[in-house]
Parts: C-alpha cells; structure tokens; sequence
C-alpha cells in the first residue's frame, strides 16, 4: 500500500513539474513567436540586415519597385511625422536613402520610438533596413524638428509578383518609460 | 402523470414548429450578402456549398439516427443486436469526410491567394481605428478624414423613431471609385478594431503599431454598410462604416472638391 | 492539516448539515457533490449574466444598461460558464464517478481534492467582487486581448489573479484525475477496459495539465505590462499585441476541447445502456479522442484568421482545423452505429444523450464552415460565430452534464428522479435552447457583430426571438433544480442495477453509492 502512495506521489509530482514547465513555455512562446515571424516574415527582427548573401547584393536594375511611405502616430503622440517622399521607385539589391522628419510640437521634451511595419506580408522578409531612426528611441526637443535618416534595399529575391512595398512607421511615445527607466538606472548606479 | 406526457407530447410539436416557424419569421435578412465583389461572390458560393454540404450529411447521418429511433425502439419488440465493431465501415467513414474536406479546400485555397494578392491595385485608402471613429486617408489623392457614428443620441436612447439606417449611417462616408481596385492599409491608433464591410467581403484587425493590408473592387456603384468587428471597448457598437461606390468621373470629382491642397503645402515646407 | 487527515478514514460521513464535514471533507463524493452544487450557482448567476444581456438586446436601442456594463457582462458571462460551470462540473462528475467506475476506494490524493474545490469560491468570490471596484468589472472580452484589457480600471490585478486561481484549482483536479486512473484502478482494469468516461477525463487532464499553465503565463504578461512596464504585447517596447492572441488561443483551443471531451465520455455511457447494445468502436472512440486531443494543439489560430497572418500560417490553421471535423465525426458516427439495430427507450438521460448528438452536430456543421479561412472573414467575430459556440456548448456540454444527473442521480442519491418532469425539463430547454440560439445564425450570416449592446433595425425580429428563447431556457433550468432536490428527499427507491442495461462497476454498488466506493477492489471479467 504505501509503495503504492508514493508511487502516486511521485507521480503527481511529476504532472505538477509539467504544469510548471507549460508555465515556463508560455514565456517560451515569446522568442517562439519571433522565430515564427522570421520564418514567415510576418513582422521585423532585427537580424535581418546579416543574412545577406554577396548574390544577393546585386543590383537587379532590371526591376523597378515601387516603395510607399507612411507613417502613424499612436494614442497620445502629438509629433508632426512626414516622409521625406511618400513614394519611391528602386531597383532591388542597392541601398536608397531617404528621412522622415519629426517636429515635436509641445512645449516639453519628449521621447518617441518608431515601430516599423510593412505590407505586404510577403515583402516583410526582403525589406532590408541598413540605418533606420526605428533601431533606437528618439528625443525631440520643444518645437523642434529633426530630420531622421533611413536606409534600406530591397532583397532582389523579393516574390516577382509583388511591385509595392508599403513601409510604415507608427510613433510611440514613450517619453514617460524612458525617465522612469533612466531614474531607475541611476538609482541602480547611486547604490 | 397522464397528464405529464401530453404536456410532453405538446411540447414536441412546439419544437417542431418553433424550429420551422423561426426560420419562416420576420422577413429580415437571414444569409450572408453576395456581395459587390468577385471575392465575395466567390465567398458567398463557396459559404453556400458549405451550408448544403452540411445539410445533405445531416439528412444522412440524422435520417440514419431518427430511422433507427423508429425502428430499433424497445416498445416494438425488438431484440437487440450485439456486434459492437467493424474495421470495413470505421475506415469509410473516416476516408470519406477526410476526401470531402480535401475537395472543400481546394476553391478556399484559390479564394484566399486571390484575397492575398494586391498587385496591380489602382489607389490606396489608409484605414485608422480610433475609439471609437475610423480615419480615412487617399494615400495618392490626398483626401483624408474622419468618419464618425452619425444617429443622434436621442434615437440611441429611444426618445426619437429611429431611423432608416439606425447605427449603420457616419457624417462622412468613404468614397470609392466603381471598378478600381482599391488597396486598404488598415492600423489603429489605440486598441485593437477591425474594419468590416460585408458587401466588399473585407474583414481585417486594425492592430495598433503594424499595418495589415486588404483590397476590394466593387463592381456595382451604391452604398455599402458595415461596422467595427472587433471589441474595442465603450462604443465598439457605434462605430459603422459606410462606403460609397460611384462612377469614377463622380469620383474624381469628389477628390477635387475634398483634396486638402493646405496638407500639400505643409508638407512640402517640412521636407525642404 | 492534521486534523484533515484524520477526517479520512471516518468509516461514516458527519451529519449532512454539519460545516466542518464540508469543509474539511476529503471524500471524493462529498467533493463530487460540492462541485456539482458550485456548478449549479455559478450557472444560475453566469445565467442571469446572459439574461442581462439578452434584454438589453431584446429590441434596438440602449434599453437597460451602459455599454461598458454590458462589455462586462458579456465578458463575466462567459469566464463564468466556463470556468465556473462547465469544467467544475465535469471535476464534479469526475469526482463522484472515477472512483466507482474503476474500482478505487477513493481519488488518489483527497487531501489536494479537498484545496482544488475550496479555492473556487474565493477564486469567484474575487471574481464577482471586481464589478464593484473603480472602472468597473473586466470588460475587454472573455479572451482578454491587449491593448483593450490594459484600460481595465482597478479591477484588473484582481480579475487575473482569480483567474491564476481557477487555473490552479483545474490543475489540481486535473492531477488527481491522472494519479487516480493511473495507479487506483482495481486489478484486471486495463486501460482499454476503462469506460469511455475516464478515458475522456484522462485525455482532458493532460490538455488540462498542458494549457491551464499556458494561459497562466499570458496573464501574468499581461499584468507585468500593465504595472511593471514590460513590454510583451506593447509595440513601442519591441513586443506585440497578436502574440498575446497567439498564447491565448494556444490555450484557448485546447481549451474548448476541454470542454467537450468528458461530454462525449458520458454520452458514451449513455447512449449503450438505453440502446441495449454495447457501444460500436471502442477502440476508436479511444483514438479518436486522442487524435482530437492532439490536433487542438496546432489548429489555435483560427480564431485569428482576420488579425493577418502570411498565407501559408492562414493556409496551414485551415487545412489543420479541416481536419480536427474528421474524429469529431467518427465519434457521431460511432453513437449512432451504436443505436442501430438496438432495442431503445427514451428515459430522461437518453433524451439528452440524443439532443446533444444532434445539436452538438449542428454546432459541429458550423465549426466547419468556419474552418474555411476566407469565409471566416464573413463569419469572424459575428453572431454566427457566436451560434457555433453555443450550440457546442449549451446543447452540447450543458446537455451531457444534465444528462449525467440524471444516469447517475439514482445512484448518488438513491432515489428515482420523476421521469415525467425529467421528460418534460428535457423539451422545455430543447424548444428554448434552439429558440434563443437559431436565430443567431441568421442575424450573424445578415452582418451582426457579436460584443455590441445595440444593433440596427434589420436584426431586430431575431434578436428579439432570442430573448425570449433565453428566458424560457432560464426558467426552466428551475425545474431541473425542483426535480433534483425532489429526487434528493424522496422518491422511488433506486435499485443497485438503476438502469436494465447499464454496464460498469458503479452499477455492481447499492444505490446510494457507500461513503466508500470500494474498499475492497471488485473482480473485473
Ligand atoms: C468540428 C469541430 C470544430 C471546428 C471545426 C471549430 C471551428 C471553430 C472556428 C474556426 C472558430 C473561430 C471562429 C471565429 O472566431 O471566426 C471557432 C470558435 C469557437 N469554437 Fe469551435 N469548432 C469546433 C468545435 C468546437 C467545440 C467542440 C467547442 C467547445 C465545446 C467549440 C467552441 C468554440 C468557441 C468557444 C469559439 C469562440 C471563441 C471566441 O472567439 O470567444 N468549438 N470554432
Ligand atoms: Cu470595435
Ligand atoms: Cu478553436
């Protein structure tokens, strides 16, 4: 008999151990769901620019694509955003540069980071972005306005059916994360 | 007791005839809209060879269980069999939904890759969810505004008759060209909506933070109803969008009354 | 704890009315009967939720109630019947039956039993208490989604952390169910032996142990994201709100299978003994659940068909979901085989046996129209969608659940139900049921959104039909109550058989069922 009760306890103990590691895979589900989103380009990562091959720098001036820019400003953000051009005709395989400037009309500094998206879901993969105002935050003084570089290239093995490629930015503010994080830093470095 | 099983036997012929009754009822919609679109009229078929699908197993696999109430009741005598398996008839049962399925998915699959494909597209309308109003934007022609619930408070709170197009009218609708293949950038600028219009057979998430992408060509001019189909809070039920389908000159017309030249301006003074 | 474990040896039960038996009880039939009876009131007020809603939406206009209180209802009703009615009520059942049908004395660990029920009522108490706080009750949708669940007021910590407490308690029970089938079963009991019923709870167990965690983890995300300053479904913080859809659903399918699956158990029990026949395909009725089992796992995004997946992810959840039709059918397949050519009667349990075979098929019949990803665009998030779930769940989980009071009520409680009423109680809630839930198909396929406290007018006639449908399906739950406690306090003796047919070891017990199912373990043929 009480071979058999620690048998049992054992084993509960060990469906309990599982039901702790599917609470670990829950949090395993996050960088899953980057991989998922490499493998099938559903949205950015930022190992993209690495994994470019010598071939793939060709200049394909063969194909002309066109490149649509847009821009969003989330809940409570009150910066000006314009793209440079709104659109743009490149040939796949060589890098363009361009800006979108910000003016920050308040009358306080404020914080933005810029979250880059792009349709089609297809081209998500071959939108190549070598400098980008996306990869840090950015801080606009009151009343400001700053020019923000962007660089990027089409990967020539963008699908052949897809001709326009929409990159759009949507604004952030996070003005109030970044002083709280910078408060906690150097409350960190204090002690 | 006796009176128990009439009550019951009553009560049966209710079922049968609320569930007939019901569906004869009202005269209001019951199906989905064909639409104005090749997509959704492809969608409509293809919903509809679902539904008689689903019908014709049912009749069989119902038909076979109510015949076998019938027959195989106790109160006829009868006895009951024994056998309990057979491989032959597990296997058909289970081959023959699978081969169904597969024919099932073919014209869903062609649907989708089409419903995917943006190519071509002939202008571009930039959709923004708000809480609780959407915002249009011509990326070429550059109109953009907002479009918000137009039923006045009072016939929400049942003081005034209610209107023709309740809930389902905005103070400024979106204008589309007829024919032209029209590409939809959708985001949102808070919470999570999603832009709805039955007719033009599109449903996409407005997430904030990324854009999805959708297109519609509506083939006949008219007015096209829809509304917010994701929850996005307080007034999530009052925020419809209306588009309007026209000849392309009304359109063109349209764009030259409602252009923003001012927009035009500001933005060529920023970019200098 | 001490004092706990000493209850379980007592050879005979403290007075029915004494407190402390309940609370500290440890035997697997008074915790059967406390859930069950937990079930029964989160059902009448999860019910009245329903019923809130249903008359807001009885004619066209704000009637009743603000929208944010109905986005609360709505959002209550439905954690309410889930995880306060439905599951508790299958760990109910699966407390008082397991046991009996493979010859143990008593769930394999009472002391765990005793924690997973008594944490429900707190879990639900916290629950009910958040519609009082600042801001309101959880008004996002039962499915929690950010960024809307985040402008939650006060209420929100709250609301997770009951939910982290219902989770617990289903795992628990859920433990308990798999170290109860594992290692109590009677010598000679093989697995394939076991009657469907545990084979369905084993199964749902595991699903249980593998999803309840997962959605543990993307609650507490989401609390880390409102008031730690994570960013996991925050855009601007690197992180994105359609994870949050993903890791819910990769519960949230499962889940819905955890639903279901301990109703085909006791429709397997069922429809034999009425039709005098052994059920048809054992063996498969096994692997078809196991199948079901497994393909919940990868077919999680077709709840998300609209949120713009690439094409393959949308194709790859259509064809997968295609699939998951094709062991749901076998099993329907299989209960009627079992039917044919048997010798049947229509007692109670066996009406709603047959109700839930056809009903539940409806729901089913939807559930694959909804598979095809670009008719989805029409469908998703309408009250089409809403007619699937309910006919799944109401006519199909409710209806098992009733179904299962009635087979096995002679044998816990020893007296016979009246058949009459029984009979009556089933037609009443199938005319009401289908009343309040038909309709909605229809106003879905005509372009109602579900989620809306107001509608326009061309949806007004069905709408309408279905708030009296829901009344009258309220109403005559009540009976079922009446017929219950009658049942409970007298009737006609119950013999031990019950049932002419009835097969299984919870038959060879004398009705009522002894404090302690079997002390000795019983010979199995
Ligand atoms: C034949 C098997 C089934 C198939 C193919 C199926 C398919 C689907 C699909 C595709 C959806 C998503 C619809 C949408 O939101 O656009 C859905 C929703 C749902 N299904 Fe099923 N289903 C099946 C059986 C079941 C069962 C057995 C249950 C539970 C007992 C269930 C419960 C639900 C629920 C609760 C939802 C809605 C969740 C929500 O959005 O709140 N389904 N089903
Ligand atoms: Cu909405
Ligand atoms: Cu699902």
């Amino acid at each position: 008999m009480s071979e058999k009760t620690s048998k049992t306890t054992r084993g509960a103990a060990k469906l309990a151990l599982a039901a702790v590691f599917m609470f670990s895979f829950g949090y395993l589900l996050v960088p899953l769901y980057d991989v998922f989103c490499d493998l099938t380009g559903l949205r950015f990562t930022d190992e993209e620019a690495v994994a470019l091959t010598p071939q793939e720098l060709q200049e394909d001036s063969s194909r002309l694509v066109t490149i649509q820019f847009d821009v969003s400003m989330n809940q409570g953000m009150s910066w000006q955003v314009k793209p440079e051009m709104r659109e743009m005709k490149v040939h796949p395989g060589r890098v363009y540069t361009t800006f979108y400037s910000a003016r920050n009309k308040t009358v306080d500094e404020m914080v933005g980071q810029a979250v880059p998206s792009v349709a089609p879901i297809a081209a998500n993969k071959y939108l190549v972005k070598t400098e980008c105002f996306c990869f840090d935050n950015q801080t606009i003084a009151a009343g400001e306005t700053v020019n923000m570089p962007l660089s990027f290239m089409l990967n020539p093995r963008l699908p052949p059916n897809v001709n326009l490629v929409t990159l759009s930015y949507t604004f952030f503010d996070i003005t109030k994360n970044v002083s709280t994080a910078n408060q906690l830093d150097s409350a960190l470095a204090y002690k | 007791m006796f009176a128990i099983k009439r009550l019951n036997a009553w009560l049966g012929l209710a079922f049968i005839s609320v569930v007939s009754g019901s569906a004869l009822a009202a005269g209001q919609p019951i199906n989905m809209t064909p639409g104005v679109t090749d997509i959704s009229a492809e969608v409509y078929d293809m919903h509809m060879i679902a539904f008689w699908l689903c019908v014709v197993i049912a009749i069989i696999v119902f038909g076979v269980m109510f015949y076998s109430i019938f027959a195989h009741r106790k109160s006829r005598g009868v006895t009951p069999a024994t056998f309990h398996e057979s491989t032959t008839i597990e296997a058909i049962w289970t081959i023959i939904p699978f081969v169904v399925l597969i024919a099932l998915s073919i014209p869903a699959t062609k649907t989708l890759i089409d419903m995917y494909d943006t190519s071509d597209y002939d202008m571009t309308v930039k959709i923004t969810g708000y809480q609780w109003l959407w915002h249009y934007e011509y990326v070429e022609d550059g109109v953009d505004f907002h479009s918000k619930l137009h039923t006045p408070n009072s016939q929400i709170n049942n003081d005034e008759e209610k209107g023709e197009n309740y809930l389902l009218e905005v103070d400024n609708e979106l204008v589309l060209p007829v024919g032209k293949k029209v590409r939809f950038l959708i985001t949102s600028n808070d919470v999570i909506h999603a832009w709805w219009v039955p007719d033009l057979a599109v449903k996409k998430d407005a997430v904030p933070g990324f854009i999805n992408e959708a297109w519609a060509r509506a083939n006949e001019p008219g007015i096209y109803r829809g509304q917010c189909a994701e929850l996005c809070g307080r007034h999530h039920g009052f925020m419809p969008v209306v588009v309007r389908v026209v000849p392309e000159a009304e359109y063109k017309q349209w764009v030259v009354e409602n252009a923003k030249p001012e927009s035009a301006t500001e933005y060529a003074a920023i970019s200098e | 704890m001490s004092t706990v474990a000493a209850g379980d040896h007592h050879d005979h039960p403290e007075s029915p009315y004494s407190i402390k038996r309940w609370l500290f009880t440890t035997n697997h039939k008074d915790i059967g009967t406390l859930y069950l009876w937990f079930a029964f009131i989160m059902f009448l007020i999860g019910g009245v939720m329903a019923l809130v809603i249903r008359t807001e939406l009885f004619q066209p206009g704000l009637q009743f109630v603000d929208p944010q209180f109905f986005n609360s209802m709505t959002t209550m009703h439905a954690i309410m019947m889930i995880f306060g009615v439905v599951m508790p009520a299958f760990t109910g059942l699966a407390n008082w039956l397991i046991p009996m049908m493979i010859g143990a004395p008593d769930m394999a660990l009472p002391r765990m039993n005793n924690w997973s029920f008594w944490i429900l009522p707190f879990a639900f108490a916290m629950m009910l208490s958040t519609l009082f706080m600042d801001g309101g009750g959880p008004a996002g949708g039962w499915t929690l989604y950010p960024p809307l669940t985040l402008q939650t007021g006060d209420a929100l910590p709250f609301v997770i952390l009951s939910m982290h407490f219902m989770g617990l308690s289903s795992i628990m029970g859920a433990i308990n169910v798999v170290a109860t089938v594992l290692n109590m079963r009677a010598p000679g009991m093989t697995l394939m032996k076991m009657p469907l019923f545990v084979w369905t709870w084993l199964i749902t167990a595991y699903l249980l142990i593998a999803v309840m965690p997962v959605l543990a983890g993307g609650i507490t995300m989401l609390l880390t994201d409102k008031y730690f300053g994570t960013s996991f479904f925050n855009a601007a913080g690197g992180g994105d709100p359609v994870m949050f859809q993903h890791i819910f659903w990769f519960f949230g399918h499962p889940e819905v299978y955890i639903l279901i699956l301990p109703s085909f158990g006791v429709v397997s029990s069922i429809i034999p003994t009425f039709a005098r026949k052994p059920l048809f395909g054992y063996a498969s009725m096994v692997y078809a659940t196991g199948a079901i089992a497994f393909l919940s796992f990868i077919v999680w995004a077709h709840h998300m068909f609209t949120v713009g997946m690439p094409l393959a992810g949308e194709l790859f959840f259509m064809f997968a979901t295609m699939l998951i039709a094709v062991p749901t059918g076998v099993k329907i397949f299989n209960w009627i085989a079992t039917m044919w050519r048997g010798a049947m009667t229509f007692e109670t349990p066996m009406l709603f046996a047959l109700g839930f075979i056809v009903m539940f098929s409806i729901g089913g019949f939807s559930g694959l129209m909804l598979a095809l990803a670009p008719v989805d665009f029409q469908y998703h998030d309408t009250y089409f969608v809403v007619a699937h779930f309910h006919y799944v769940l109401v006519p199909g989980s409710i209806f098992a659940i009733i179904a299962a009071v009635y087979y096995w009520l002679p044998k816990w409680c020893g007296n016979m139900y009246s058949e009459g009423l029984g009979k009556t109680h089933f037609w009443l809630s199938t005319i009401f049921v289908n009343l309040t839930f038909f309709p909605m198909h229809f106003v879905g396929l005509a372009g109602m959104p579900r989620r809306i406290p107001d509608y326009a007018l061309q949806f007004s006639d069905y709408n309408m039909m279905a708030t009296i449908g829901a009344f009258g399906f309220g109403l005559s739950q009540l009976l079922f109550l009446v017929l219950v406690i009658k049942a409970i306090r007298s009737g006609n003796k119950a013999t031990s058989q019950v049932w002419e047919d009835a097969e299984g070891l919870e038959w060879t017990l004398p009705s009522p069922a002894p404090y302690h199912s079997f002390s000795t373990p019983p010979a199995i043929k």
